[in-house]
């Protein structure tokens, strides 16, 4: 199989959204534009808000992505891992819908036997360690996140040193929301290393209000635009296989 | 690790008496209780007809699929038992929720965790149990693998003449690729010590923190500088200290394979310790003495000639 691109947007959030659009519809089209939405809720005490877990959730799903929420303590294994489960889910939609190709449409992982699934998971594996990746961090950066800022930092260092062990080649990209003067703010431009935030991020101001749709628009904009960005330096757009996931 | 997304409820809830059925294989397995939670799923102890076993079940088959594939890999390295003896895999269907869960089942092995058994034990077991562990850690790096997620808890001894064995290869990773799962206090990555990459010394970093944590065993978390926290650890430990040359050769990722420092732990275990060292010291001053005292017994003999000549030369003269 080709070496290909995998591309998702990571959200880290504690809240509801109040202003634009609708985050769930956002993500929607994320995914139809073959781009993973994962979705993390970072929590300071045993408060969990209805509302605001019943709008990551949805995020996640509509996004087909992975949602979780944790203590700010548990974030850097969970960012690693949900981004780790994500990729594998991805891949494991494009493995399923190649052997609906071979076998029929009834096929999928989960209904061969035992003894065959196995083989085909070495498969998911050995792309899970060699397939690029393309990860947009979205970062809440609305009053309440202030004090996990620190955290949230940790957390996305620690996420390039999981990343960068594998065979594939990584990108990152980090937006914070709200921006200082409009909705959405780039903090870090695609680069394969997360190390620069480090000095940035000490010095972000939050804001009151929580654009999370706005924010998933601009994300899904700046993929875009470096798709064709770099069709005009390769002068050759079928360079870039992007994997997306059919469900 | 909470992983509340992960693990379903359902099956961390699964009561004594359930009656596990594959739908592949159709052995039939009776839950008796859980033995435990991993990031991936519930071990339980089940009985299939007279036999105990463990069974490992799920709602992530692959994640299930690729542990299995790990210890069927290590069932295929004779004469050793590297991880636990894979017995199954199969699917259940939940009978109430009518959805489908992956289990696998192994040989249960009985026994405490390293934590608890040395504290039942005693110290004294640290390093017998480190030894053992450095040689089928070199094992499993010649085969090509790195253990990964390797802690207290997913080491097991057991038997009558104590083994320790290893359980949970959820973060079992083939060399060169990266680490699959791991426990942040065991992990090089989150010291700033390393990289995530399957390599024999990230087990290795691994097992000098768990040297540490036999000693500390409510674990700290990393400070600013992780380096300088854990040096102050070590050297103000007298049982680390002892150890304190090697441990840091293994946290610096000096040591290319389990052997090497298998071999300088057993090297540092015969140089004398202080007492013995006493010991040997008087041994020389005796020596020594005696090398005096033959001096002495020399010149003695010397003197006595000489005077018997003399004696002789008067007596020529005469």
């Amino acid at each position: 199989m080709r070496k290909g691109t995998l591309r998702q947007i990571l959200l880290i959030t504690d809240g509801c959204s109040n202003h634009g659009e609708d985050p769930i519809a956002m993500a929607a089209l994320a995914k139809e534009q073959g781009i993973t939405v994962n979705v993390i809720g970072v929590l300071d005490q045993d408060i969990i808000d209805e509302q605001g877990l019943r709008e990551i959730e949805g995020i996640a799903q509509s996004g087909g992505g992975i949602s979780q929420v944790v203590y700010a303590k548990q974030l850097s294994q969970t960012v690693q891992m949900v981004t780790r489960k994500a990729m594998t889910q991805t891949l494991q939609g494009v493995i399923n819908r190649e052997l609906k190709q071979i076998l029929g449409s009834q096929a999928s992982i989960e209904q061969l036997p035992p003894e065959k699934r196995g083989e085909v998971m070495e498969v998911v594996e050995e792309l899970g360690e060699t397939v690029n990746l393309q990860v947009l961090i979205l970062v809440d950066t609305s009053g309440s996140m202030k004090t996990k800022l620190q955290t949230v930092k940790e957390a996305l260092l620690d996420l390039s040193i999981s990343l960068n062990a594998r065979l594939g080649n990584n990108e990152f990209s980090v937006f914070v929301f709200p921006g200082k003067k409009g909705e959405v703010d780039r903090i870090l431009d695609w680069t394969p290393k997360m190390e620069s935030i480090s000095s940035v991020f000490p010095k972000l101001t939050s804001g009151g209000i929580t654009p999370t749709g706005p924010a998933i628009r601009e994300a899904l904009q700046q993929f875009q635009k470096r798709r064709s960005l770099k069709s005009l330096f390769t002068h050759d757009g079928d360079d870039d296989v992007y994997i997306e996931q059919s469900m | 690790m909470v992983m509340t997304m992960y693990t379903s409820n359902n099956l961390c809830n699964i009561r004594t008496g359930t009656v596990i059925q594959g739908k592949w294989h159709k052995h039939r397995y009776e839950i008796i209780k859980q033995l435990g939670k991993g990031a991936n799923g519930v071990v339980y102890l089940a009985k299939e007809g007279r036999t105990f076993v463990a069974l490992k079940i799920s709602n992530q088959a692959t994640a299930m699929m690729s542990e299995v594939n790990v210890l069927k890999r290590f069932s295929e390295v004779q004469g050793v038992a590297l991880g636990p003896c894979l017995l199954d895999v199969d699917d259940w269907i939940h009978p109430q929720e009518q959805k489908i869960y992956s289990f696998y089942v192994m040989e249960y092995i009985e026994g405490d965790n390293l934590l608890t058994f040395i504290q039942k034990r005693g110290k004294e077991w640290i390093i017998v149990i480190i030894l053992q562990l450095l040689g089928d850690l070199h094992k499993l790096h010649e085969k090509g693998w790195v253990f990964g997620d390797l802690k207290p808890e997913n080491l097991i001894v057991s038997g009558k003449v104590p083994k320790v064995r290893l359980i949970d290869v959820g973060g079992t990773t083939i060399r060169g690729r990266a680490i699959k799962e791991f426990t942040e206090f065991f992990d090089r990555g989150y010291w700033g010590m390393g990289t995530r990459k399957a390599e024999p010394s990230y087990d290795l970093f691994a097992v000098a923190m768990i040297m540490i944590n036999m000693c500390y065993p409510k674990r700290f978390e990393r400070k600013e500088n992780g380096r300088e926290q854990l040096r102050l650890m070590i050297s103000s430990h007298p049982y680390l200290k002892t150890y304190e040359k090697i441990l840091w050769r293994a946290l610096d990722g000096k040591y290319t394979c389990a052997y090497e420092m298998r071999k300088e732990l057993l090297q540092c275990m015969q140089q004398p310790s202080m007492q013995t060292e006493k010991k040997r010291g008087e041994r020389v001053v005796h020596v020594k003495e005696k090398k005096k005292f033959r001096w002495v017994e020399t010149m003695f003999l010397f003197v006595c000639v000489l005077f018997m000549y003399v004696v002789y030369l008067y007596v020529q003269i005469l």
